[in-house]
Parts: structure tokens; sequence; C-alpha cells
């Protein structure tokens, strides 16, 4: 899956570890947020991630899905470190977050890239494209004017936002969806990151850019030997790009697998929830109702007691899911859920 | 369904371009379709192609800065673009036809009842009195499984899906011939998309409304549609049975516009469509969709016709034009 190209660099700052060393790796990682009443009475917490751990490797894509609500974004922002984790840690290249300083912290910003959901949102409106581009380089880099404009000519021509100058003095409001996302991604690829976090990158896009944009931020990711966190609730774009495949429910991580394995054999009640709620074109769906779960996820504030899937899930089992959490069962190699389906032994339901 | 009753909407030839500062831009360009009772047709189209504006179009809902709205537009067999603006409102818009809008779950107002908001096409429209109108929204959250007692809830207090649900109630309160929507679940996670989706099949089974469905999500409209027509800059290229259209569509921008979805079930890689759409202040003489397309040939250079291909197939592309039909 990662390709040893003649691109492929490593521009770390205190040199890569070896490649059996996670680049990311997240410890029982929380994030979870006060609820004030008044301005210092406390009204509960919000769970919004609980207990997640993960190793990510370099050049290794995975993705996260969930429905909105689940955290994942929440998870996406503490590992940018825009969130401080409530307990836990992130640790990229052996160093934990929590214990850099400002300027530690800005070297880790430059190492990772943020492709952001709402491409026109995140592009400043009052600026055009040189100087957006410009901008990281101008706060991270000791690059003089004229080897910052080759830079984003390099990167723009990487991204394929051509012609570069009939690009460049435009600004956002005059490009297509698609070419602002291409920006986006540009500017996460400027300071030469090893990581990049995408957050729904093309949920916002039309059905038939999506596949050139995905597709574009797989090839980066091979020449580069980039770590890719790709979050979503679309399990059909998964499919094409990452290799693990993580799914999140109520702050919680309920199963993980090889992509393919998911896909082919989900355990999860939530996940196989997930893949029956996705049509793919056919003219028979006009004619069979859809078996989804009926409810709403859950509130973060008080989870529901025991497994959180519990309320909605077919195959409750009396007496155990609504009053054990269940844990983190490995019932296949490198195929984990968290359900009491798959304890071993088997529970009679 | 009798095929001896009218239409519930023939449009002809209709047109709505918009005055810009940069010119007269094509919005809406001669769209032509009937459309049956209980039927849905899903209108299909990158954004730009103008789905929203045909929806403003047959809703008479527009802007300031309108160059030319012309065409015909006929309801249950009646031509309704005679009507003055005041008649269209009322004997129109949520009698015969109401909308789902886009983002529709955000449209709702933030301080009114949900109960009440949805009660107000009744008492604007039918004068009934308004304990009497509640017991009709009773019923419509019903079919759209909302529960009764949410009709004293403010929109902040319900889910993203909730409040679609409650715009779809909103819609079908007034038991109208033609339900539009716009983008119904482009906003919503896949378990409410599903969800939602099965109340629409609900409500399509168990009453006689007809649907247009306005999306680019093609694999979530596959789920209601019984008719497909694909719009390409202003105009529509390709009209089709769903049975038929998922399968296997005619012309050569559904077909790529079919093979850019991902799809879960099948492992073939999709594909982008390159280039972009036309602008629609300045188009070219010939077809529109030809810089782009895979198959053109000398013939692109003039614009063909949306002609018949089949016996309820029509295509706008000089590939099926070969003299074989009508």
């Amino acid at each position: 899956m990662t390709p040893t190209s003649e691109t492929a660099q490593t521009h770390s700052a205190n040199g890569a570890g070896a490649s059996a060393e996670p680049l990311l790796s997240l410890r029982n990682l929380c994030t979870w947020f006060e609820l004030r009443r008044w301005g210092f009475g406390r009204a509960g917490t919000v769970r919004a991630v609980d207990d997640v751990s993960f190793d990510l490797h370099a050049g290794e894509a995975i993705a996260i899905v969930g429905e909105s609500g689940c955290g994942k974004s929440t998870l996406m922002k503490t590992i940018l470190g825009l969130h401080r984790p409530t307990q836990g840690s992130v640790i990229f290249e052996g160093r934990d977050l929590s214990t850099l300083d400002p300027k530690e912290l800005q070297w880790y910003r430059s190492q990772v890239g943020y492709v952001q959901q709402d491409p026109f949102g995140a592009l400043p409106p009052f600026m055009d494209i040189r100087r957006i581009l410009g901008e990281p380089l101008k706060i991270h880099g000791t690059m003089n004017e004229s080897e910052r404009q080759k830079r984003i000519y390099e990167v723009m021509e990487e991204v394929r936002l051509t012609p570069v100058d009939d690009i460049l003095p435009r600004f956002p409001h005059m490009l297509s969806g698609g070419q602002q996302q291409r920006v986006v991604i540009a500017r996460a690829m400027l300071l030469h990151p090893r990581m990049i976090v995408a957050d729904e990158p093309v949920s916002m896009l039309d059905m038939s850019v999506r596949v050139e944009v995905l597709r574009l931020l797989q090839g980066l990711q091979r020449t580069h030997n980039l770590a890719v966190v790709y979050i979503t609730h679309d399990l059909s774009t998964v499919r094409y790009f990452s290799e693990r495949i993580f799914v999140m429910y109520a702050g919680e991580i309920v199963e993980q697998a090889q992509m393919d394995d998911l896909l082919r054999n989900p355990l999860h009640p939530y996940t196989n929830a997930l893949l029956a709620a996705i049509a793919d074109p056919d003219p028979e769906n006009a004619h069979v109702f859809r078996d989804v779960p009926p409810g709403e996820p859950p509130s973060l504030v008080s989870p529901p007691s025991g497994c959180r899937f519990h309320p909605r899930c077919t195959h409750f089992i009396e007496d155990l899911c609504a009053l054990k959490t269940p844990l983190d069962f490995e019932p296949e190699p490198d195929h984990r859920a968290r359900c009491w389906l798959y304890q071993d032994p088997p529970v009679a339901p | 369904m009798a095929f001896s009753d009218p239409p519930v909407l023939q449009i002809e030839d209709l047109r709505l371009y918009f005055r810009t500062q940069q010119g007269v831009l094509h919005a809406v360009d001669g769209v032509s379709l009937n459309l049956r009772r209980n039927e849905a047709m899903v209108i299909l189209g990158e954004s730009g192609c103008g789905k929203t504006s045909l929806t403003k179009a047959i809703l008479r809902m527009l802007p300031r800065n309108v160059h030319t709205y012309s065409g015909s537009v006929k309801l249950n067999g009646q031509e309704v673009m005679q009507l003055s603006d005041e008649e269209y409102r009322q004997q129109v818009r949520w009698v015969q036809i109401s909308l789902v809008p886009q983002a529709a779950m955000n449209s709702l107002n933030p301080v009114l009842k949900v109960g009440d908001q949805v009660a107000e096409p009744l008492l604007s429209h039918y004068g009934i009195r308004r304990s009497e109108a509640l017991e009709r929204v009773a019923v419509a959250f019903q079919h759209v499984g909302v529960p009764a007692d949410f009709i004293k809830r403010y929109a902040f207090e319900l889910s993203g899906g909730m409040r679609q649900r409650v715009a779809i109630a909103m819609a079908m309160v007034t038991d109208p011939d033609l339900i539009i929507l716009d983008e119904p679940t482009s906003a919503l996670d896949v378990l409410t998309q599903a969800n939602i989706m099965n109340v629409l099949k609900r409500v399509k089974q168990e009453t006689s409304t007809s649907f247009i469905l306005i999306t680019h999500d093609i694999g979530t409209s596959s789920e209601l549609a019984d008719r497909a027509a694909v719009m390409y800059a202003g105009q529509i290229v390709e009209l089709n049975d769903a049975e038929q259209f998922f399968v296997e569509p005619l012309h050569p921008y559904s077909q790529k516009l079919m093979a850019s979805v991902p799809k879960l079930r099948q492992t073939e890689e999709p594909d982008f469509i390159s280039g972009q759409p036309p602008s629609l202040l300045d188009l070219s003489t010939g077809c529109r969709f030809a810089p782009r397309c895979h198959q053109r040939f000398e013939r692109c250079e003039s614009d063909p016709e949306l002609l018949p291909a089949g016996r309820r197939q029509h295509v706008k592309c000089w590939l099926h034009q070969n003299g074989d039909n009508r």
C-alpha cells in the first residue's frame, strides 16, 4: 500500500523513528466537556470522546466512521491539538502533545495538515489564493519571498490547480467547489506534513467531483508516504481510500477492522445498520423499505447504561446489554467489536 | 393509475433567465416534462445545472432579477401561467403544489411551535379553525412518524431528522397533488436519510400524491423514483423510467454521472467527470455537453433536441437519433 517513491521524503524535524514505531498513537483518550450552569455551577459532562486508543503508522490511511454527534469531530480536534484531552494522551513520534511547549506545538502543526469539511467556510473570503497559501509559509517558514512563491507553485501543480497564474490572483468565491477543496488540500500540503487529517473532505462536493478529490488525496498519500485520518459518515467512499476502519458510536469506537473485513463481514449491529442504510443506485430500492434502527443517537451527557447502542439494537440481550458495558472482544484476528454477542464463550441470546 | 387522467404536472418549454451583471443567465432553458398521478420523478444533475431554479419556476417563487419567464405549466390539465400572482398564491401554492425546500430542517421558524407552523397553510388557505387544523397536523405527524406531543415543541428542541419530518408534514398537510422535495436528505446522516426515505415511500403508498425529488445523490434517489430526469446546463438531457435509468442510462452524461457514484456493494472503481459544466451566461450553439463528452463526433457541433428514444424514453443526444423512432 506504500510504494517507495523517489519523491517520498522525510521532512521530520527530529528524524523519523523506525517504521515499526507508530507515527501517532492515542492512549485511552477521553475528551469531555463540562456543562456549566450560570457560569460556574456544574450541570453535567458531555463525554464526546470516551476511551479511544489506536496506532497510526506512517503511510497508513485510516477512516473513522460514524453519525453526526458521535464524537468524530471532537476526536479529530483533539488529534489536531485544538482540544486538550481530559484523560489519556495523544502521542506523535513518541512525544506526548500535552508536554509540548508552544514552539514545539507549532512544529507539530507543521507536521499535521488539516483538510476541512466545507471548503468555502475554510477559506477566508477577503484573501486571494496567493495570500491564503503564502500565510502558512510566512508563519512557519524561514523561506524568503521567491522560495515561498516556488513552493506555492509546486503545491498548486501537485493538486492540479492549473494554470497556476490564472488561479493565484482569484478569490475563493471565484472558484468551483472542487477547486476550493483543492486549495484547502494545497494549504494542508504546503509545509510537507507527515500526516493529514481530513474531516469529511468530499461531503460538500458534487458527486461528479468527489471521486476526483478522493483520488487526489490518495495520490498525495502514496507519493509522500503520508498518514491519513479520514473522517466520514459515508461508508461508500471509505472503500476507495482507507486500509483500516474505525466505527464510532456515542463517543466510543465500537468496531475496528481492515476495510475489506469490515465491509464483507461487519460484526457490530451498529455497523450492520450503517451498511444496510446505504443505497446503491438500483431501481429495486423503490419497492422495499430499508431496515434501519429506530431512534436517534443518544445524548452524550447521560449515555445509556451498559452498551450505548442497546436501546436501538435488534440483537439486544436481556439482563446483559443494558447493565454491563461490553468489552472490546476480538472474535476474529485483527477485527474487534465492542459487543456482547462476541463474548467467549458465547452467551445465549 | 388511469391513463386517461391528464398528467398532474405538464411543463412545456419552460424558461427562466436571470439578469446579472455579467449578462443573461439561462438557468432553466426550455424544459418540458410530464408527471402522472402518484408518480415520483427524480431530477438529477450537478450543482449549478438549474435544478433548484426549475422548482422556483414551477412554484413561481421568483427573485427580482428575472429576465425571461415563459412557457407553459399545466396542473391537472389547467394552465397556471396566466394566473395573477395573487390567484397563483391562493389556488396553486400549497393547495396543489407544496415544497420541502433545501435545508428545510433549518428553515423552520424558531419562535413558533412546530404544530402551529405546520398548521399555517391550513389556516391561511382554507380558513378553518385552529383546533381543527391542529387535528389535521396530528394526522400528518403520524404519517411521517413524529410523536404527537411534538406539536407543542419548538424547532430547536428537535433533532435534524425530526425537523426534516416536520417539514415534510408541512408540505403534505394540505393534501396537495404534487410535493417538490429539494435535496431532502443531503444534510442528514445515513441512518436518518434511510429513515426519511422510508417515510416518503410510505406517504407515496398511502396517498395519491406525486413527487418531484431534486437531488445529486443518485443512490438515495433510486429509493423513491419511478421516473428520472437528468439536467445539464439548464436543459433536460434524458427522461427515462427508473427501471431502465438506474441500470442502463442512455445519455453519455447520465452514464458518466452514474459511473461517478461510489458504490458500496460493487468493486468497480468510480470515475469522475473531467472538466466543468459550461457557464450559463454564454452558451455554445452545439450540444452543451460535447466538450466533456467521450463520444462526441461532428454532429455535436449543432444542438440535438430532446426526442423519443423508446416508448418512455427521451434523450437529447445525436447518438440516439438515428431515425428508428417516430
